[in-house]
């Protein structure tokens, strides 16, 4: 709690027990007429008396209302707190029922509703802003043998920066020096430890854990993922959802339509009544006329509706996932129909040999020559081979390497004849091969003038893909479709084994776009198609679909631009995690809405009819907006999400 | 050019409030307010001054809710 709030809980206190003492006292010490009353003080005191915690509790108000008034603004909730507050104590003056407790009671429940919001929302901004606390606040910089604190904007590009344990690495760079494990979680939402070591590129964001690391920068700070992701973040509730700015709109026509009403119903039915003849009955209906009055403040609605989607989207970039504004949180929930990019999204997007078929010597010894023979290429084929056989390349082993274009490559191995390449290579040696019915791309081998049999590379899928899939099935997605640059074939074997629905092959970025294009028209009018992609030659496809999912993006500023959500690690199954956050966002939005309609039309109706007194109104003021903020906070949880 | 500020505001409604009135001031094209956040992304027209019009925007502001305040 700030001053200002402690201040306004010790006023709360204090009057909320002198009015409590005050209506145990006006029972025992009050008017002589009433039950076990010994009749000791008589008006005006007790209006006196009553005065103090009102004006207690309610002096701040008065303040603002009379400020209000000289600015011309009628509307404002002080001043219709005040109007209300005094409009009762004149009525208990009037009807001389010494009945002061309605009037400060309200103006408590006020004040503590107004401080009960004030916390929850300092609170939950407090929660949220720690959660994307990765604003690195200094570098250590090495200078003149010593090393200094400096801001992270003064460092230059290749400037060596020193990262101890417990720190945050405050610009991108790469390992010049040291070995350490980085907590990304703040970035990637992954919570196992990633090990580095000397050459290996870092994110800004990261803490350090255990080593100290000298890194060589290799952006400045304004233009480092730490300072990409913190204005995304920080811009992104700009973006107004449409519920948000239903709610902006009803509060200015609610509060002025309620209170022109109470003005309706304080003088038009007496006058009806002294019309036909009856007793106008004043008191009672202006009475409920400022009954209407505290009902008028849309305050649930305006606080716990923002409140909401603030939540929601604290939730998710706590998850890793960073939506751009309520706006694509709402659209997300209404996700129907999943785009994918194959390669780099539902899979590795890395070659990996995969297996090797009709060997006629042992499989090592096989990929031992394999990736001698390709040791000079550095094509992602040959790299795959080279990964696969795991040890040090003896290049002093190799000789006579002959890179056929469009073939393989030939080369001797400790005096062996080799040929790796494809079908094409191996006919033009003569020799009979045999064809794969696996997918991906083949390597054939021949080792002295025999064939040695073939290796299968393909691009792995990701272990969470299927999941991803069966998931995005679960939360409700009619139809999910992978396009893909690859052979159509390729792309099938894939799309079947994770159970997606369609495939499109042999596209090039702007098919990509033009099929994307034919599904949104084919959809329904309020069904959302989300397009996920790695972000590498998405930007268009990303830009163009209703929502633009990048993944494992950090790094790639062009799919950061274009993106509506950004998956700060590359782990399909988030896209079902941010629908499912979505909905339930969206869900507790509407839950409020209702809620807090339903509660304050239906008072309103009981108080114009006197079934509702100002006690009642008063629950339907701050009660409703309190249970509507709670249940907003609600949003920031995202248990069972996954 | 568009720039965020710090601001401090107590209610969300006046934050709405306040939201408006930068709005309408001279030289602004666009100005979100969020409250959550307590921060304000404004868009200036091409060649207004910073300075002057973000000082015309806190008087425009304290218009309509005299405890807020945006650092600038």
């Amino acid at each position: 709690m700030n001053k200002k709030q402690k201040k306004m809980l010790i006023r709360i206190i204090i009057s909320s027990v002198l009015m409590v003492l005050l209506f145990f006292a006006y029972r025992i010490l009050g008017p002589a007429d009433k039950p076990y009353s010994l009749g000791f003080i008589k008006e005006p005191f007790w209006f006196i008396l009553y005065m103090i915690p009102y004006i207690i509790i309610g002096y701040d108000i008065f303040k603002k209302a009379f400020k209000g008034i000289i600015k011309l603004r009628p509307f404002d909730e002080n001043f219709l707190m005040a109007v209300a507050t005094i409009g009762a104590i004149v009525l208990a003056l009037i009807k001389k029922s010494g009945d002061y407790t309605d009037a400060i009671a309200v103006m408590l429940f006020y004040q503590v509703g107004e401080l009960f919001q004030s916390y929850a929302v300092g609170k939950s901004r407090k929660n949220i802003s720690s959660l994307m606390d990765i604003r690195p606040d200094y570098a250590n910089v090495e200078r003149d043998g010593r090393i200094e604190k400096v801001s992270p904007d003064e460092v230059s590009v290749s400037d060596v920066i020193t990262v101890y344990p417990g720190e945050k690495i405050p610009i991108d760079g790469i390992i010049e020096e040291g070995n350490s494990t980085l907590n990304t979680s703040a970035l990637t939402g992954e919570s196992l430890p990633k090990d580095v070591s000397a050459g290996d590129e870092v994110i800004s964001g990261c803490i350090n854990l255990t080593g100290v690391l000298k890194i060589r920068t290799t952006k400045e700070f304004g233009e480092s993922t730490v300072s990409k992701i913190l204005e995304l973040v920080e811009s992104s509730s700009s973006n107004k959802s449409r519920s948000e700015a239903f709610i902006s709109k009803f509060a200015k026509i609610y509060t002025p339509a309620v209170v022109i009403s109470a003005l309706c119903l304080a003088i038009l039915p007496p006058l009806f009544m002294l019309v036909i003849g009856k007793t106008p009955e004043w008191p009672e209906w202006i009475y409920r006329a400022l009954t209407f009055l505290v009902i008028s403040c849309p305050c649930a609605l305006v606080i716990s509706i923002p409140l909401s989607f603030f939540a929601g989207l604290g939730g998710a970039s706590k998850e890793g996932i960073l939506i751009k504004g309520s706006n694509y949180l709402e659209s997300l929930s209404k996700t129907k129909y999943v785009v994918f990019d194959k390669t780099g999204t539902l899979t590795k997007g890395v070659f990996n040999v995969n297996c090797v078929h009709h060997n006629t010597i042992d499989e090592e010894k096989l990929l031992e020559y394999a990736a001698h023979c390709e040791s000079a290429s550095s094509h992602p084929i040959s790299i795959s081979l080279k990964n696969a056989y795991g040890k040090e390349i003896d290049e002093s082993r190799v000789s006579e390497i002959k890179e056929i274009s469009g073939h393989g490559i030939t080369a001797k191995v400790d005096e062996i004849k080799i040929a790796a390449g494809n079908e094409k290579l191996m006919e033009s040696l003569g020799l009979e091969y045999k064809s794969c019915h696996k997918n991906g791309t083949i390597v054939h081998m021949a080792v002295g003038d025999e064939y040695a049999g073939h290796i299968v590379i393909s691009d792995e899928v990701k272990p969470d893909s299927k999941e991803a899939i069966e998931k995005l099935k679960k939360v409700g997605v009619k139809k999910t479709v992978m396009l893909t640059g690859d052979l159509e074939k390729v792309g099938k074997v894939v799309a079947d084994s994770l159970g997606v629905d369609e495939v499109y092959g042999n596209l090039l970025p702007a098919d990509k776009v033009a099929k994307v294009e034919d599904l949104i028209n084919n959809k329904g009018r309020k069904e959302v198609l989300a397009f996920a992609g790695d972000g590498i030659n998405d930007a268009p496809v990303l830009a163009r679909a209703d929502i633009g999912i990048a993944m494992g993006a950090l790094g790639s500023d062009a799919a950061i631009e274009a993106a509506d959500v950004v998956l700060m690690d590359d782990n399909p199954v988030k896209i079902a995690q941010a629908i499912k956050i979505s909905r339930k966002c969206i869900r507790i939005v509407y839950e409020n809405i209702c809620f807090a309609l339903i509660i304050k039309f239906a008072c309103l109706i009981l108080g114009a009819f006197g079934i509702a007194n100002m006690w009642v109104a008063i629950f339907a003021d701050v009660g409703v907006m309190v249970i509507a903020v709670l249940n907003a906070i609600r949003a920031l949880n995202t248990k069972n999400t996954l | 050019m568009k720039k965020s500020y710090v601001i401090e505001v107590d209610c969300a409604n006046c934050a709405n409030l306040m939201e408006d009135a930068a709005n309408k001031t001279e030289g602004i094209k666009s100005a979100a307010v969020n409250f959550m956040t307590q921060k304000m992304l404004v868009e200036f027209e091409e060649g207004a001054d910073e300075k002057a019009t973000m000082k015309k925007v806190l008087k425009n502001c304290r218009k309509v809710e005299d405890d807020c305040n945006i650092e600038f």
